[in-house]
């Protein structure tokens, strides 16, 4: 049994010790709003955040976790998350929606660390998440138009 | 030119589908029940196939297509609520279930394909609104004992003078009326929501990780499978030795599918490692020898016969004799895979009553075929529940994991079974988009204009696997799109198509044959451009004189992108132009070298007319959505077969454009007439000849194979 800080919560969880967090959140869980994309940290769909920053669920297993804070999309808050996700919604960013979940938390995570991206600093911030749809041009204006909504 | 819209819409209707192998036995599952809701006057009210009404005045949409990022839940939602006279964002949506009343009229099936979903359900889903709002009408004007044309319907109420009523509190008296038997319906310029700025009703869900995929179902005391399939696409297992994996923690049951082996536990973790422990014996199959240059060498012995003729204007052949110049070439597309996000994935049920299926799929009456074929259980008692689609792109046409999910559930009865593909059965396990080779002559008369034009393209047949009947004539509708709408005015001119099977099952990729023929057709106009001395636009323009809605998205594409401007060094631009799913459009690629020699897609112009634009905004979406799709069959993703293996796996070797690599697209909206075009598709096909267009005039290098990377180039 392994123990684990997910969203503020404690949650037991009885799983393998090699199991990965993707699938300890969505199938012992039931936390679905985390995505299978790819198991081999390429895609990004599965983003969380491991003590604040950005990881891939697919790749962590379950015996890494112990004393760190993990962050899904439904626990996802606070101000800049706020500005992100009221800016994917004024743009209409999602088309399928299945790599938005990564999507966001990666660009809340940029917008943390950096309140005013350039379009350089969103390339290298947001590569790592694919989006097969080809919302990126939108998810691009989002995110300044998140950062201008924070400076106000 | 509308003759393929008018294939299109001859295309299934003629039951193909219905009489062909996929589809057994179809039933109306849900009919009855809608019939019960109806009839219950305290509950939300059905008024037709399409609307229901809840006494709080809830608005439900029964969407009767599916939503893969495409828009059409909030597109579909327009259509009914501008005539019901409701706003759109007060309209929720339920997904519909299979039922013959929802058979898209221009496939013959219930399918949500072919860029086919708004101008199916233009008049029928307005009808559906309108008809709907003048039973409220009445039902108002009967208990007010006032004249209906007296009556204003208008937000969610009915009301006369002081009198007001919701349509929840119509909707019950509405329903025991009967259905006028015509309604009228508005005139375009009256429209308030049809072709204004509306948001989409799925963006918060999506936003927030609320939305639910096929993946995301669960139901009590759900398991998972892992499927372990052959190596070889069409080979069946020989012999398995499951010891190892049944002794594996976690493991319920081991069974044998024929196509491949399927663990199924109580975790998905332990049915993926146990499936690891498997030992099986396959039999490979036909497939087993097959590679790229095999399939190159058959599609090139295709394009050496006559095929069939998609169109003929004039005498070709002794107009290439007598032409002044003469131009000839050869061009290749690779086979491609579709890679949605979302892998491959089914939650299947089997249970004494009948059989459940949570899916993500574009078929839905498919799905129940396949289901019912392979679980045993008779359709009428298939149920299926289509969910959230994460990326279809044509993939999920296919009901193919839906099959599997059915058999592997048929061997633990009473258990909901979910079956998830890894990223690597997905890369490994699709329908490719076919490879072809396509030949090209031209002739140019002594002041260069375009006299002569001779083309083929050999390719295998989707539609021969999936709907066998409809191809005619060696015409197979959904080959012959991109080249039979072919815009251009040339006196003699002869279009070919051959269907050349080369060993490995293909599928319908977004755009289907529209790159296929595109990219050859309109790299060799650039070629014919080049060889006449002209200007690329204008050599287009010259051919295109009865043609009024592409001539102007071309002349505004080209002003749009600066066309001529003075480029800096490095720097370049290429043209193409087409008329797809009865819209038009036209595309200038810029693209530039940089320091390391790479080369950047710096920025694609498109100027599109589409007919009405129902949500424009989603319109622009679908052409910078379709602009990616566009980008993956141009630069450098390709599937390829060794001993009849594919050799791609996962995103590393099959790459997707990032946002790094990112051009700024921009798109003209140039709405005209009033009716709309396709769209979900279109965005796609001009990318690949319009980058290599501007490769050519950055480099002289003229590039005839895709993707282009396989010429030596290399992209940042």
């Amino acid at each position: 049994m392994a123990t684990l800080d997910i969203n503020g919560k404690v949650v037991d969880v009885e799983a393998a010790p090699d199991t990965p967090l993707l699938w300890v959140l969505r199938d012992h869980l039931g936390m679905t709003g985390t995505k299978f994309g790819c198991g081999m940290a390429l895609c990004g769909a599965c983003t969380v955040y491991l003590d604040g920053a950005p990881a891939r669920s697919c790749t962590t297993p379950l015996s890494a976790l112990a004393g760190k804070k993990i962050t899904t999309i439904e626990g996802l808050g606070g101000k800049v998350a706020g500005a992100v996700q009221a800016a994917w919604e004024r743009i209409d960013v999602p088309q399928c929606g299945y790599c938005q979940s990564g999507q966001v938390l990666a660009a809340t995570a940029l917008l943390t660390s950096n309140p005013k991206p350039s379009d350089a600093d969103i390339d290298t911030a947001m590569s790592g998440n694919l989006c097969r749809c080809g919302t990126y041009q939108r998810i691009r204006a989002a995110i300044h138009d998140a950062a201008k909504s924070l400076e106000a | 030119m509308n003759t393929a819209n008018v294939s299109r819409r001859k295309f299934l209707g003629t039951s193909a589908v219905l009489g062909g192998g996929l589809v057994v036995g179809l039933i109306l599952p849900l009919r009855g029940a809608l019939a019960k809701t109806a009839a219950a006057d305290a509950k939300p009210v059905q008024a037709n196939a399409w609307v229901r009404i809840a006494p709080d005045n809830t608005i439900t949409l029964i969407c009767h297509r599916n939503e893969m990022g495409q828009d059409v839940h909030t597109s579909l939602a327009l259509l009914i609520a501008e005539e019901l006279e409701v706003d759109v964002d007060k309209v929720r949506i339920e997904q519909a279930p299979v039922d013959p009343v929802y058979v898209n009229a221009l496939l013959g099936a219930q399918i949500t394909g072919g860029s086919t979903s708004v101008r199916d359900a233009w008049i029928k889903l307005r009808e559906a609104g309108a008809t709907a709002r003048t039973q409220l009408v009445a039902a108002a004007a009967n208990e007010w004992k006032v004249p209906a044309a007296d009556c204003v319907a208008k937000d969610g109420t009915v009301s006369h003078g002081n009198k007001r009523k919701t349509y929840g509190e119509l909707a019950a008296a509405a329903a025991k009326l009967s259905a006028p038997a015509k309604v009228v319906l508005k005139k375009p310029a009256d429209f308030t929501q049809i072709g204004k700025h509306q948001h989409r009703l799925d963006t918060p869900a999506k936003t927030l990780g609320k939305a639910i995929f096929g993946i995301d179902v669960t139901q009590p005391g759900m398991v998972y499978a892992t499927l372990e399939q052959c190596p070889v696409i069409g080979g069946k297992v020989a012999s398995v030795d499951d010891a190892r994996a049944k002794a594996m923690p976690g493991v319920r049951a081991v069974v044998n599918i024929g196509e491949g082996v399927a663990v199924i536990a109580d975790h998905y973790w332990n049915a993926k490692k146990a499936r690891e422990a498997l030992a099986i014996t396959w039999d490979y199959g036909p497939g087993a020898g097959l590679d790229n240059a095999k399939i190159e060498a058959t599609l090139k012995e295709g394009a050496r016969q006559d095929g069939a003729v998609i169109r003929k204007n004039g005498d070709v052949a002794a107009a290439l004799k007598t032409a002044t110049k003469k131009l000839h070439a050869e061009y290749r597309l690779q086979l491609l895979a579709h890679a949605t996000l979302e892998p491959m994935n089914c939650l299947a049920l089997v249970s004494d009553k009948g059989c459940d299926i949570w899916a993500s799929t574009q078929f839905p009456q498919g799905a129940q075929g396949i289901a019912a074929a392979r679980s045993g259980v008779e359709a009428a008692r298939v149920r299926i529940w289509p969910q959230f689609i994460g990326g279809g792109f044509g993939r999920r046409l296919d009901v193919d994991f839906i099959g599997q999910a059915a058999a592997i559930a048929k061997a633990v009865p009473g258990t909901p079974v979910k079956l998830i593909w890894t990223r690597e059965d997905d890369t490994r396990n699709d329908f490719y988009r076919p490879a072809s080779y396509n030949t090209l002559s031209g002739g140019l008369d002594a002041k260069g204009n375009l006299v002569a034009f001779d083309y083929k393209f050999a390719s295998a047949s989707v539609t021969n696997r999936m709907f066998p009947g409809v191809t005619k004539n060696g015409l197979d509708p959904l080959m012959t799109e991109g080249a039979i709408d072919l815009t251009y005015d040339i006196p003699n001119e002869m279009l070919r198509v051959v269907i050349q099977e080369f060993g490995l099952r293909v599928g319908y990729w977004r755009s289907v044959s529209h790159p296929l023929n595109a990219f050859p057709i309109e790299s060799f106009i650039d070629e014919l451009a080049h060889a006449a001395g002209k200007d690329p636009v204008a050599f287009r323009l010259a051919l295109l004189g009865k043609q009024p809605r592409q001539r102007a998205v071309l002349e505004r594409a080209a002003k749009e992108a600066n066309w001529g401007q003075k480029l800096g060094a490095g720097k370049a631009q290429g043209v193409a132009s087409m008329e797809s799913y009865g819209t038009h459009q036209a595309l200038v690629a810029d693209i530039s070298r940089t320091a390391s020699g790479a080369i950047r897609i710096d920025k694609l112009t498109y100027a599109v007319d589409p007919g009405i634009a129902v949500h424009p905004d989603q319109v622009i979406a679908q052409i910078q959505g379709g602009a990616v799709s566009g980008l993956i069959n141009a630069l450098t993703a390709k599937i390829t077969l060794k001993d009849g293996r594919v050799q791609q796996s996962n995103f590393h070797n099959y790459q997707l454009p990032r946002m790094n690599q990112m051009p700024k697209i921009d798109v003209v909206l140039m709405p005209s007439g009033d009716d709309p075009g396709g769209m979900g598709e279109v965005g796609v096909p001009l990318v690949a000849p319009a980058i290599a267009n501007a490769v050519f005039a950055l480099t002289g290098q003229r590039v005839r194979t895709l993707p282009l990377a396989d010429a030596k180039l290399s992209f940042a």
